[in-house]
Formats: C-alpha cells, structure tokens, sequence
C-alpha cells in the first residue's frame, strides 16, 4: 500500500485507481478521494485513510511546448526531473525546483514548493499560468488568476483538496547550459552565518545551508552555505561536466536497532557529496541541485519505523532568535539530524491560500522515529515557532494540532469553503476534527 | 550493439510499458509508428512523443482495433507501404481478464485469448514472411511471467501468454539464420492500471520505465527471451521445477 516518504503513519487505502487519462470523468466514491502523485511528502498530507488514491504518475504527457516562450503545457502526473531531462537541452529550465526532481508537477502546485532561489523567484506556484481542475461537481475547469481565480488560488498549495488537478500550463526560465557556477562557504557560528547570508545579494540567486544541528555552545550554529547560478554559456571545445546517473539504490530497511546516530549522520553525509567547498567551479545541475537523488530509497535509512520531518518558519524579525533558540533546543535533546537546511524567504508572496513560504527563513531537520520522546521534542519546538510568528509545512507533517494550523494559515477557513466535498485526505481529516 | 534499428513500430502503443520504451526509443532519434485502439489516447500520446523528440525524430500515429483479426493483413500491408524502412516491431497489446469471469463464460475467455495470443500471433504471422524476406529486423512480443506454468488465479492469462511463449520459440527457431531477430519479453510484476486492484507491495513489483528500459537492452542486444526484471528467470525456473502432484495444492 502506499506510504508517504517518511513511511508514517500507517494506513490503508480503500481503493488505488491509476489515473492515465485527462478527459475521464471521476469516479462515484462513496469514500473520499485524493490525487497521489510521486508519494515524496513527508506526512500525511499525501495519504488518505480509508479512503481512494487517484495514481497519477500514468498521466504524464507533454501537451504542448513553445520553444521561443519557454511555456510549457503539461499532465500534472509528469516528474519534473523528466520535464529537465527533455527542456533543459533546449535552453529552458523550470523556475523552481525543490531538493528533489522526484515529484510531479502537480504535487509541486499542490504543495506550493519553493528552492534555493526563493529570493528572485518565489515559489512554485507564482510560475502557473493556469491549471485545470477536475471537480466532483462542475466537471474540468481551467483555472488562473483570471478565471475561477478564488479555485486557482486555493489549488495552489492546496495539498490536493480542491480536486484532481489534471494539467498545468508553466512558464520555465531561458539557461545557456545544463551547468551551474558554484561555491561553498564555511561559518563557524550563527552570526556568520546570518553575516554571509545578508551578503550573497542576487549573484547567487540559488543558495541554501546546511547547519550541524549536533554543534553546541560557541559552535552553535556552524555549518556550510552552497551557492550556485546558471552558468554562462561555455566556451566551445572546453572539457565541461557531464551528468552520468551514477545513483543507487538502498537495497534494505535497516534494521530499527541500528538506526542511530551513527546511520543518521551516515545520511547526512549524503549532504556532503553536494557540499565541495572549493572556489568557484562548474557543476552539472544534478549534482548541485539535487544530491539526494543519489541514493534512491534513502528513507529506507531511517528504517521501518520510519522518520519525521520538522520544517517550520519564522518571521523575519523573529527569526534571528527564534532560530538559535531552536538549534539550541534540537542540540541539547541529541535527537537531531545533524544536519538542518536553513533558507531564507525574500518577499515575493505566494499566490496559494495555503501556502507555506512567506518572507523569513525556514529551518529543516528529520528525526529518526523514537516515539513519544520525539514527539515531546516537537511539541517544545512548536512553542518556539509558535512564539516567533511561525508556521508548520503542511506537507511535511503528520502531528501538528488543528491550533498550530490555524494560526499559521489564516485563511484556513476562506481555503476550506473552495474545498471538493468529494475530496479528503488524512491531514485534513486531523485539521477538521 | 547490433547496427540501430531506423523505424520502429509499437502494437499497443498507448500502454504504460509500451509507452515508455516509445520515449527511449524517440531519445536516441528512432523513427516511430505508433498504433493504438483508442483514438483521443492515441493523439495525446502522439502529441507528448512529438514534443519530447522536438523535431528531431519522426512520430507517425495509426488508430486500430488490434483485436479485430480479419482487418491485421490490411493494416501491416498499409504499414509497409507507408513505411518501408520499418525494421523494428514491439508488439505491446493485451488485456488483464477477469479469471472468474473466463471461468463462467466462454466467449469471455476466448476473447481473453483472441486478444492475449491470437492477434499477437496473426500479426507475427505477417510481420515474420515480411521480415524475413528482407533478411532483417528485431521483433520483440511482451508476453509474461505468467505463461510459464499455469496458476489457479490467472491460468486464462497464462494460457494465453504460453502460447504466445511456444509460438515465438518455434518462430524464432524458424528464421535463426534469416537476419530477423525474435525476443519474448517477459515481464514480472509491473504497476500499471492493468495491474490496480492488487495489493501491490513488495519488492517484486517493478516501475513500467524499469521493464522499459530492459525491453530497449534486450532490442539492442538481440536477446531471445528476456525476463523483467531479470531476476524473475531464475525464480520461474524453480517455480517449473517443482513437481505437479505438489503444485496442484499450492496456491501460489
């Protein structure tokens, strides 16, 4: 049966159908539908208990492409990393892309993700044009901020409540290559850190850092920026990387008693393939943009009881020390990853009702599943994010109280009047008790 | 690798597995004709195949009732004079069957076998006088798994994907020498909507790409029969192995 990534919680569906074709109809549910896409949500967001998943990985067409405009007109079901591999020969490149190409589009709508150049570009979903949607009532409708506007907004990030997203029109961003200019940065603390961030400015639309969640005291806070933009176009006849698909496979669970500190830094070394300090170099946009899809299964690591993800965040004016008193916290329960991301949010709003990124800076770590001692860990960290104006990934999460949701999405209630009384999914059911 | 194939054409285009080859197949510049039941898929596909390939590959699109048998001379003869340079067969069609349904009825499980073996094995008929009178060509035929002993749960299937089997081997053994190539695909367990209502979990369950990719290997390498993935060959072979007066009461 179908598991979110992090293989929590548990839980059976009713019924799987493999949705291939656009035009068809929906079914007569009699119990709730949801659309599943790659299954890369870490939560519960992408599951629905009892009830119907519509498998969309079967609708993955190219509609229609202007190669002069870089518009794209796409199923919802098509991985983005398949997207690249065809656009990016032709000089365009989707807008936004997360850590991993392993999503469809329509669960990046769906989910309104965001990446390293948040900044310049936004998220996701300010990259629409339209989509259209498959509603129980009122059949297919193409929605954009001009039509259906109040749909188009709530499907954006609307973890698939509105109803089937069955296409989407994107305008991708012209490159001159498939490569990256990148570089690494070291910091030794917090100060630092937030020092190199101020000063990257716009030349590095793409960055992101990795902070040792372990570190403590002086140490607190230190860790590694990486930095990247499209490279310029490349002299002919000079030796350029090339991409081979070098990635593997974790070929077992492993085993729970061996999932420890030691088997949980061992995937945070993952991290550290991307992590070459060097100046400036040339990279292929693979490895530099998405690590983590070296090692496919890698959740496997985490083993079958799975694992959380604890992405939040802060406000900006909050975030400075909202942000070492988390690290602080995590650093003391000796629970953490060793590693978290950390990625500031510049100010251009998401267009979704529900949309996570807003301006100031998202902190995340995963934590192996030690039951009830993790969980008081959230609930202290929830008290901290909640203090510093903050917000809950909808996507990543699969505990977070109705309270915490409400106060980080107020237009929760505008969101649920949009949603397709035929649709659910087991987050949503938690929020609506 | 054997000298690539110019023009390819899919039977069954508009499967999963079928599909997915298409795409390899269009990225490395191979010429295609794709042939399906259903019209619109039909056209949706050859729109995503036309984009994907961006001009640089040739995507041509015939709309056929493959079991409908007394009209597949007509059609492989206008295949041949539209495309002369056709070298390459996938023949990709088929049908899951409702076994209960083949137990109770049976028209239903002759129609089962019409379109599991018959229409395969009418168009291989053609394919193979055409083939090899031009001393060339590679044909591969997904059959399965299933075929290689018969099972409680889906022996209409099996009987059909067998048939398929035995006729491709005599095939096979017939035009060795001739130039034409004659591989029996033989996939596992893939997710596909053919294969929605099991409870597929497990590591036995393969991604159409993945059988994708090992039918495009086995096209290039010129393979006789091929199991997707491979590991299936030696888990049939000890699934042949095992005595009749056991097997009756397993229920595998």
């Amino acid at each position: 049966m179908p598991a979110s990534w992090n293989r929590l919680p548990r839980v059976r569906h009713r019924r799987l159908i493999e949705w291939q074709d656009r035009t068809a109809p929906l079914p007569d549910a009699g119990v709730p539908l949801l659309a599943r896409g790659n299954g890369r949500s870490h939560g519960d967001a992408c599951l629905n208990d009892g009830g119907t998943l519509l498998l969309t990985r079967g609708m993955d067409r190219l509609i229609a492409f202007d190669r002069g405009t870089g518009i794209v007109d796409c199923e919802a079901g098509i991985l983005l990393g398949d997207l690249l591999r065809w656009s990016l020969p032709q000089g365009w490149m989707l807008p936004v892309v997360p850590g991993t190409q392993r999503i469809t589009v329509g669960g990046a709508v769906a989910n309104d993700v965001h990446g390293r150049n948040h900044p310049v570009a936004g998220s996701f979903g300010r990259h629409v044009l339209d989509l259209d949607l498959l509603r129980s009532s009122g059949g297919h409708l193409r929605t954009s901020s001009a039509e259906y506007a109040d749909l188009f907004a709530a499907t954006i990030g609307g973890l698939g409540l509105t109803g089937l997203i069955t296409r989407v029109r994107l305008q991708m961003i012209p490159v001159n290559n498939d490569l990256m200019l990148t570089k690494g940065i070291r910091f030794r603390h917090l100060d630092a850190f937030w020092e190199i961030n101020d000063g990257l400015g716009r030349e590095w639309p793409y960055t992101v850092a990795r902070i040792d969640g372990v570190a403590r005291g002086r140490s607190l806070g230190r860790g590694w920026f990486l930095a990247g933009r499209h490279a310029p176009p490349q002299p002919a006849g000079t030796h350029l990387p090339r991409w081979r698909d070098q990635s593997r496979r974790m070929p077992f669970d492993m085993p729970s008693a061996l999932v420890n500190r030691y088997t949980v830094r061992a995937v945070n070394a993952l991290y550290y393939r991307a992590a070459s300090l060097r100046g400036r170099h040339l990279q292929h946009y693979q490895s530099h943009l998405f690590p983590l899809d070296g090692l496919r299964d890698w959740n496997r690591i985490y083993g079958r009881r799975g694992f959380y993800r604890y992405q939040c965040v802060l406000a900006r004016e909050q975030a400075r020390d909202g942000i070492r008193i988390l690290l602080k916290r995590i650093a003391a329960s000796g629970q953490g990853s060793s590693l978290a991301v950390v990625k500031t949010f510049g100010d251009l709003p998401s267009p979704g009702l529900l949309s996570f990124p807003r301006p100031g800076v998202t902190l995340a770590l995963n934590f192996a599943n030690r039951g009830s001692r993790t969980l008081r860990l959230f609930s202290d960290l929830d008290d901290i994010v909640s203090a510093a104006g903050g917000a809950l990934y909808p996507g990543q999460d699969v505990r977070m109280s109705v309270t915490m949701f409400r106060r980080g999405f107020p237009q929760w209630e505008r969101f649920a009047s949009l949603v397709d009384p035929a649709f659910s999914s087991s987050f949503w059911r938690r929020m609506n008790p | 690798m054997s000298a690539a194939l110019r023009r390819i054409v899919i039977f069954g285009a508009t499967s999963r597995i079928a599909t997915e080859a298409a795409r390899l197949w269009l990225a490395r510049g191979v010429a295609l004709v794709v042939v399906a039941r259903n019209p619109e898929r039909l056209r949706m596909l050859t729109d995503d195949l036309g984009i994907r390939a961006g001009g640089l590959a040739e995507v041509d699109a015939v709309a056929a009732d493959l079991a409908d048998l007394e009209t597949l001379p007509a059609l492989w003869h206008s295949l041949t004079e539209r495309f002369p340079d056709l070298d390459g067969v996938l023949i990709a069609h088929g049908s899951l069957p409702d076994q209960a349904r083949c137990e109770a009825v049976p028209a239903a499980m002759l129609q089962e076998i019409r379109v599991n073996a018959l229409s395969a094995m009418s168009l291989l008929t053609l394919i193979a006088n055409d083939f090899e009178a031009r001393h060339r060509g590679v044909i591969g035929v997904i059959g399965s798994i299933a075929g290689d002993r018969g099972r409680r749960g889906n022996y209409v299937y099996g009987a059909a994907k067998g048939m398929l089997a035995l006729f491709l081997q005599g095939l096979r053994n017939r035009l060795h020498g001739s130039g034409v190539t004659v591989i029996t695909l033989k996939p596992g367990f893939v997710i596909t909507p053919m294969t929605q209502d099991s409870d597929r979990d497990g590591w036995l369950w393969t991604r159409p790409e993945r059988v994708a990719r090992g039918i495009v290997r086995a096209f290039d390498r010129r393979r006789d029969v091929v199991y997707l993935p491979w590991f299936w060959r030696p888990m049939l072979w000890a699934i042949r192995l095992i005595p009749e007066p056991v097997f009756k009461r397993l229920s595998l």
